[in-house]
């Protein structure tokens, strides 16, 4: 059924802001620490677990791909919620750090993925 | 009469509504990309341009800080684009990461993460300075924005900034998210987003789960979960930092 593909991300979900949130007490901070991150962990991992043991049917996994595929509408309708009035006022602080930190980070992007090994790179046409 | 009717089926079925204008939306975009730049802009990425102007528009006639899903008619795109299933939709993209990739990069993704925290934080501290901001929870503060916007306020609100340097930390960490969004797809050539381990470096130093995850999807939507796995962990770390190694360390320059 496709609603065990979608509860199963829901359970790994809200498995991993669990673990996040009390990694943050752990750490004497109010925040959630990497809990998306913990889930997404959780759920590669169940995920090969259940491809081994052959108990994911494809009904079920479209139930998580469907949210998978559904990611970029909700990162537009994200973008329509970000408050570009008051970024646009922050003025030359506000702009000057931006820029100049997405800059200096892109630098270092660029670098480090020009150092990565040939054959990984290779490898894409796999 | 009509439009009574309309209005009170749009409001009354808010995040249905936003499902319409996010399609219609990405429709559009659709077209613009094959007809006006014959396939070279990808859709997603002008959709994600369009939902920033029409923020804009939204920002500027209801005057509050939820752009377009301020106004009553609007409100559902406030539930889909919010933390929530923008996080559960994150969460699923991670069905489609293969392990083995996400394992090579490992380590390579932890230090684009210091580096993503620590850079930033420079970048936005010396900033402050050069505007006369000279004590040291002011620029802590701004600081701390230009890691990503949630880390500017929570950095903030722990050491004490006053509410203008908090508006002026997250104004830098939104900037940024937008930029990153925007200028992505552009430079993916520069920045060598190709496979699974750049996107993870990507994820670590460009931060901002919203600047990351779009900037991502506007360039290869495999890439996304390598990214986004890395990059959720950056709002953790940087609030983690902000506040205490980073602010100590300005405190002990000033």
């Amino acid at each position: 059924m496709i609603i065990y593909g979608t509860a199963l991300l829901a359970v790994c979900h809200l498995l991993g802001v669990i673990i996040g949130d009390l990694l943050g007490r752990a750490l004497g901070m109010q925040t959630n620490v990497g809990g998306v991150g913990i889930a997404m962990l959780i759920l590669i991992f169940v995920r090969i677990y259940l491809h081994k043991s052959g108990r994911l049917s494809a009904i079920s996994e479209s139930g998580v791909h469907y949210w998978g595929a559904i990611y970029i509408p909700v990162v537009v309708a994200m973008a329509m919620q970000q408050n570009v009035v008051a970024a646009l006022k922050g003025g030359p602080v506000a702009l000057i750090a931006a820029v100049g930190s997405v800059v200096l980070c892109g630098l270092f992007v660029s670098f480090i993925n020009r150092m990565e090994p040939e054959t990984e790179a290779g490898e894409d046409g796999k | 009469m009509m439009w009574e009717i309309l209005e009170k089926a749009a409001k009354e079925n808010g995040l249905v509504t936003a499902f319409a204008v996010v399609g219609l939306v990405m429709l559009v975009s659709g077209v613009i990309s094959r007809k006006l730049t014959c396939g070279r802009v990808q859709g997603s990425a002008i959709a994600i341009l369009i939902g920033l102007a029409l923020a804009y528009v939204g920002g500027k006639i209801s005057g509050g800080s939820k752009g377009l899903a301020d106004l009553a008619l609007f409100s559902g795109v406030g539930l889909m684009g919010g933390n929530m299933l923008r996080d559960f939709a994150i969460v699923a993209t991670a069905f489609e990461v293969h392990a083995e990739e996400a394992k090579k990069a490992g380590w390579i993704g932890a230090i684009a993460l210091l580096l993503g925290t620590v850079l930033p934080f420079i970048v936005g501290v010396a900033v402050a300075w050069a505007f006369g901001y000279r004590d040291a929870v002011s620029m802590t503060t701004i600081g701390a924005g230009a890691i990503t916007y949630i880390v500017g306020p929570v950095t903030g609100g722990a050491i004490g900034a006053t509410s203008d340097v908090m508006a002026l930390s997250i104004a830098t960490g939104v900037i940024k998210a937008i930029l990153v969004m925007v200028s992505t797809p552009v430079a993916a050539k520069f920045l060598r987003l190709k496979t699974p381990r750049s996107a993870m470096v990507f994820g670590g130093l460009a931060g901002t789960v919203s600047g990351v995850s779009a900037g991502l999807a506007a360039t290869d939507r495999k890439l996304v979960p390598y990214g986004a796995l890395v990059a959720t962990f950056h709002t953790g770390l940087g609030c983690l930092m902000g506040p205490s190694v980073l602010f100590f360390i300005v405190r002990a320059l000033v």
